[in-house]
């Protein structure tokens, strides 16, 4: 199964729409979708406007690839699972965004080993074959979902100290 | 050692604030600082609940600057938690709720910890910069934003 995310708040019809296009194409591949808002109709894909948390990370843990725009909340829950993730960042010049932090949260994103970036929906189709392809040679683990040690240390120093503005 | 010196001080009471989505994946992250604490979470998403059972978990209305009036509710949400709970520190992975819960809770004397979602890879985000004014520390996970706005870098999430 190949899963989506655009998160729950603005729309992102064009990678949802490059998505349902590439389903169409390859019928045997099922892909679910958490579609947020969104006017456009999807015949190839299982499209599901919003999930809770706990069917939002059933859906990462059993997929074979993630897909989604380049939202913090998707891109640590795949990495803790150590799933393949093909990240589209929204636009601000194509009104999917208010701004295009996405995208410098994709440049940075991509030297992670397990993450590729797209930008356009022929790049998202070659990057779904391709990832189909390793995530076949189940390699990957998960990061074990904590935070850097030192930023762990600089944190309970600060709660079990006792004074003001040291972490 | 560090057991030790726990042992010997008092409970401290933590309260936890994040927003639903990356800003709410990003404190789970922190779990293990909260080991040995009276851990209080407040968050958006009631289905947080199961993730950190049986930590008590507080809910307040999803807000940001474009919704002023669920930002007004919000605000008294959090004034409402932060008082229940009296908490001696409070951490915050954003965002806007986040913000708000340290401004409450400094006035009544907790110490306060931001830490800026590692999406904002160039610039503080708008809650960072205005934590930046009350909180006792802000640290950034990215050097590079660290060293140009004045917030502190002492790790990352991942």
């Amino acid at each position: 199964m190949i899963f989506a995310t655009v998160g729950t708040q603005l729309p992102f019809d064009r990678l949802l729409l490059a998505l349902d296009t590439w389903a169409g194409l390859h019928p045997k591949v099922p892909v679910v979708a958490q579609t947020g808002q969104t006017s456009a109709r999807y015949s190839h894909l299982t499209a599901i406007p919003q999930m809770d948390q706990d069917r939002f990370a059933d859906h990462v843990s059993k997929a074979r690839v993630i897909v989604a725009h380049a939202g913090m909340g998707t891109i640590l829950t795949a990495l803790e699972l150590g799933k393949p993730l093909i990240l589209m960042p929204r636009r601000a010049d194509f009104s999917e965004h208010r701004n295009d932090h996405q995208r410098d949260t994709a440049a940075e994103m991509a030297r992670l080993s397990t993450v590729t970036v797209v930008e356009d929906s022929a790049s998202l189709c070659s990057a779904l074959m391709l990832a189909l392809d390793q995530a076949s040679a189940p390699t990957l683990k998960g990061d074990g979902g904590v935070a850097s040690a030192s930023l762990l240390d600089a944190l309970r120093g600060f709660i079990w100290s006792g004074e003001r503005g040291r972490a | 050692m560090l057991t030790l010196s726990r042992s010997n001080s008092p409970r401290r009471r933590v309260l936890a604030v994040a927003s639903g989505g990356g800003h709410w994946v990003q404190l789970m992250r922190l779990r293990p600082v909260f080991e040995g604490t009276d851990i209080h979470y407040a968050t958006v998403d009631p289905s947080a609940r199961a993730m950190v059972a049986p930590a008590t978990v507080h809910l307040y209305p999803d807000a940001n600057k474009d919704t002023l009036l669920r930002m007004v509710l919000a605000a008294l949400a959090l004034a409402v938690i932060v008082i229940r709970v009296r908490p001696h520190v409070v951490i915050s992975t954003g965002a806007a709720g986040g913000y708000l819960a340290i401004r409450i809770a400094r006035l009544l004397g907790a110490r306060t910890v931001f830490i800026d979602s590692i999406a904002n890879t160039r610039q503080l985000s708008v809650s960072g910069r205005l934590a930046q004014r009350v909180a006792d520390v802000v640290l950034s996970q990215w050097p590079g934003v660290a060293a140009a706005t004045g917030a502190e870098y002492r790790g990352a999430v991942l």
